[in-house]
């Protein structure tokens, strides 16, 4: 042997070692790309911009007959409320800049700088605050999701004013807000406390995760029980026969089928067949069951199996049924694993979209569920939804609401990873 | 609903419970050879007062529904009665509303309204009641049964046994509703649509076959284009997927340290517990626009909903199941052919070729079809990142169209169940199914088989 061939295939060891690397290191720089890229752009969707106008409730506009009747004044003309007083801000502007008039279009441009439903927090604000009625009060309105944005810094100025959608006029008015003391960030309490609005300021996740959480729990009671019912048979009466190896066949075949086909199960079964409410959480949540049944099924029989035999035996020893046994000494041991499976296949229903795009649940729906038959969407159609939207601000809304997607996912797996831990025994 | 029979069992099962229990410890005298425990016979009571009865209240909820819905269309007059079919699914609608207090717009049959409430009213009468008397003389029945040679232990048992026999069978009514209801609409589908045509054709264009008096059945179901779509998306992903997810295996179960492995493991598997539509939102908002602009600058054009970045991030999302079930059958194969190898004097990596790979090779090719068959599956990614018109082209910078974003599309917001685009949705469908569970088979087997070859 020369020394050149043995050098030779020194060198490819270490390329081969080096391809490794670069496979590994290549995954996990997807990884962080994957996660950085929409975290960056999410962050910012927890603060919101907001701006505090002098509001004049004038009595003639609102309450004109003194009554103070609530209906009354629920219907008065709200609009010419906020709009005179979003004008002053633009009258002081001018005083500033020594501005004689504006133009019709330049009112409607500075009006677009504010939340387009500034007058029914106007109006929910003077209902609150009857006595204030005939004052001027300081009302805090959100902004346009057009400020936000400029604000967050996520819109380029440099760009030719053509090309982008904040006007330089826009922005001069901004930043005489800013300096006036006008404009606050706050933390977006209307993002976690709302439905779904088509103004990106509004918009809110509140809905999507009551109807999440609303399809988990039908999901749960539905898979759960059959789940583990159906492992302790198959792990623990099962004869071997025909039967049995048919449904353990079954159940690792259904645990690979993509998710979309029972999405179309669903919508021929739960929706045309049955009857079930469209986009309603309860036929969502059973088409999740029957999805996650599978995975329930597999690590619930994992965790008995896992169970010594002595266990058993002992039981049997002391006079108890097989049955007896089973219930009552090997269930408790197998249940801490019984649950992990059962959190990470919740916890891969809760990001599932496919299946609930045909049952309906990616709709536009304002109201938050009350009950699992009312109309509802859930947290990854909710995502899915807002990246169609044009409108830029929903851009921040969709990655706003990945992150809690995704923290509620880690929070799950989080919790079966601790209960793995505290309870792993080793026999 | 029907609530009133219902608490009436709970109570009447809770009474036969402790009367059970009662009556047998005064006519049974206990000890180790009788049947059970005193509570068993109160469980044996309970059991026999409440399963029978409402086993009967729901089929008869099921069964009465169905028969006055058939009698209520019966009964309305032949001149109101629409021929449409969905027409006349919203005339009994409105029947039932109205019925039932709430307000209509539209016109109504007042002679079926009030058929459908007295029909209403004799299936509730009727089956409560027929519900009651059942669970009434099943408790005497199991009161009579209660002496020494009952073994109420075993019974009990055996009625467990078989609960357990059959939530293990809602697997496979789930495969069975699957298949049946796929099968159903296709074969509905295939009466208008030619099979050849639908397997050879060349153009899907489903939009059209909505237009007034087009005849569906024109080659606009030509599945081959969709088909195409699917497969180029797929590759791209494997391309990207097989070779890093193979070396990040083989990384991790020959020549990392356990500590580096028990980060790094984890780690990968994150990618795995990532929501697709996380994977469609990247894809449609950071790679898509990022392969255009790319493209652009260097001076050839690239459709921002292009096959490259679909099948790029798809890629993404397969890595982890490659990896990690390479990563198991590799670990798998026995120590004692590494330490051979090794003995004649090969290198690792010379080892890991030679040696490893080919003991290795049918596991990892199973792996490889799971990760085909999850990429064919994959329904978010495409419908976020892909195209919508279905082309028949190789170039990965074009937008084209997969299976599951043709169902999507064709399903989504579309009331009318019975024209030929659904139904389309479902034949595509169970060709999906048919794919993926072809490939799950076969890799699952061949896992087996080499399993027991090193066991």
């Amino acid at each position: 042997m020369n020394k050149s061939f043995l050098e030779k295939r020194y060198k490819k060891e270490k390329r081969f070692i080096f391809l490794g690397r670069v496979a590994v290191s290549l995954t996990i720089i997807f990884l962080v790309v994957l996660l950085g890229s929409i975290i960056l752009r999410g962050i910012s969707g927890f603060y919101t911009t907001n701006i505090t106008i002098k509001t004049s409730l004038t009595q003639k506009i609102i309450d004109p007959t003194e009554k103070r009747n609530t209906k009354e004044i629920y219907k008065a003309s709200w609009r010419k409320i906020s709009k005179q007083s979003i004008y002053t801000i633009l009258d002081d502007y001018n005083k500033n800049k020594n501005i004689e008039k504006n133009s019709r279009k330049e009112k409607r441009a500075f009006l677009k700088l504010f939340s387009r439903s500034s007058e029914f927090y106007i109006r929910d604000y003077t209902l609150k605050n009857l006595n204030d009625i005939g004052t001027v009060v300081n009302i805090t309105i959100p902004a346009s999701s057009l400020v936000d944005q400029y604000l967050k810094g996520k819109i380029d100025i440099s760009v030719d004013e053509g090309n982008r959608p904040i006007s330089d006029m826009q922005v001069s008015w901004v930043n005489f807000m800013l300096e006036n003391k006008m404009i606050k960030r706050e933390f977006n309490i209307n993002f976690f406390s709302s439905g779904d609005s088509r103004n990106s300021e509004e918009a809110g996740i509140l809905g999507a995760i009551v109807g999440s959480f609303l399809a988990l729990v039908v999901t749960i009671i539905a898979s759960f029980p059959l789940g583990v019912m159906s492992a302790i048979y198959l792990e623990e009466f099962a004869p071997k026969n025909r039967i049995t190896n048919l449904i353990e066949v079954n159940i690792n075949n259904l645990a690979a089928v993509p998710s979309i086909v029972f999405g179309l199960l669903g919508l021929a079964i739960f929706l045309n067949f049955f009857g079930l409410p469209r986009s309603s959480p309860l036929a969502g949540g059973l088409v999740l069951a029957l999805m996650t049944l599978p995975t329930i099924i597999i690590s619930s029989r994992v965790a008995i199996k896992s169970v010594p035999p002595s266990i058993r035996e002992a039981a049997m020893g002391l006079g108890a049924s097989k049955m007896q046994s089973v219930f009552h000494h090997v269930m408790p041991l197998a249940i801490p694993g019984i649950l992990t499976g059962t959190i990470i296949g919740m916890a891969r229903a809760l990001g599932e979209t496919a299946p609930l795009l045909m049952m309906g649940m990616v709709a536009f729906i304002v109201n938050v569920p009350q009950s699992i038959t009312d109309p509802s969407t859930v947290l990854p159609a909710q995502i899915f939804l807002w990246s169609d939207q044009p409108e830029r601000g929903f851009e921040e809304k969709t990655a706003t609401a990945t992150i809690i997607l995704l923290g509620f996912l880690l929070t799950m797996n989080a919790l079966a990873v601790f209960l793995r831990y505290k309870y792993e025994r080793k026999w | 609903m029907f609530s009133l029979p219902i608490y009436f069992i709970f109570f009447l099962g809770f009474f036969s419970y402790i009367y059970g229990k009662n009556r047998s410890k005064k006519k049974i005298s206990f000890n180790k050879n009788s049947g059970g425990q005193p509570s068993h016979y109160g469980y044996y009571c309970l059991i026999w007062v409440t399963v029978p009865s409402i086993i009967f209240l729901l089929l008869w909820q099921v069964i009465s529904n169905h028969l006055i819905l058939i009698a209520t269309i019966n009964s309305i007059p032949p001149e109101v009665i629409p021929k449409d079919s969905t027409l006349k699914k919203l005339l009994l609608e409105n029947i039932i509303i109205i019925a039932k207090g709430g307000k209509s717009l539209a016109q109504v049959p007042i002679e079926s309204v009030d058929y459908y409430k007295k029909l209403k009213f004799f299936a509730i009468t009727g089956g409560y009641s027929c519900t009651i008397i059942i669970s009434i003389i099943f408790c005497f029945l199991s009161f009579r049964k209660i002496d020494p040679s009952l073994l109420a232990k075993n019974a009990i048992e055996r009625f467990i046994l078989s609960i357990l026999f059959i939530s293990s069978v809602v697997a496979i009514l789930t495969t069975i509703g699957i298949i049946m209801s796929l099968i159903f609409e296709t074969t509905k589908f295939f009466n208008n649509v030619n099979f050849l045509d639908y397997f050879f054709g060349l153009q899907w264009s489903p939009q059209m076959a909505l237009r007034e008096g087009q005849v569906a059945s024109e080659g606009s179901f030509g599945a081959i284009p969709v088909f195409a779509g699917t497969f180029l998306i797929t590759l791209i992903a494997m391309l990207l997927a097989g070779p890093i997810g193979l070396f990040s295996a083989i990384y991790l179960s020959e020549y990392a340290t356990p500590l580096t492995r028990k980060i790094i493991k984890p780690t990968i598997e994150v990618l795995a517990g990532v929501p697709t539509v996380v994977y469609g939102f990247f894809a449609a908002l950071v790679v898509g626009p990022f392969i255009r602009r790319t493209c652009e600058s260097l001076g050839f054009s690239a459709s921002s909903e292009s096959a490259l970045a679909a099948g790029l991030v798809m890629g993404i999302m397969i890595i982890p199941f490659i990896s990690s079930l390479s990563d198991d059958v590799i670990s798998a194969v026995p120590q004692s052919l590494r330490e051979a190898s090794y003995g004649v004097g090969a290198t690792k990596s010379e080892t890991i070729k030679k040696v490893i790979i080919p003991a290795a090779l049918p596991g990892i090719v199973a792996s490889f079809m799971l990760a085909i068959s999850r990429a064919i599956g994959e329904t978010m990614i495409v419908v976020m990142a892909a195209g919508l018109s279905a082309k028949l082209t190789a170039n990965p910078l074009d937008s084209v169209t997969t299976v599951t974003v043709q169902i999507v599309t064709l399903l989504v917001g579309d009331h009318e169940f019975d024209s030929t685009k659904t139904m389309a949705a479902f034949a595509l469908g169970i060709t999906l199914f048919s794919m993926t569970l072809l490939l799950n088979i076969i890799a699952l087997r061949v896992v087996k088989k080499y399993r027991e070859k090193y066991e």
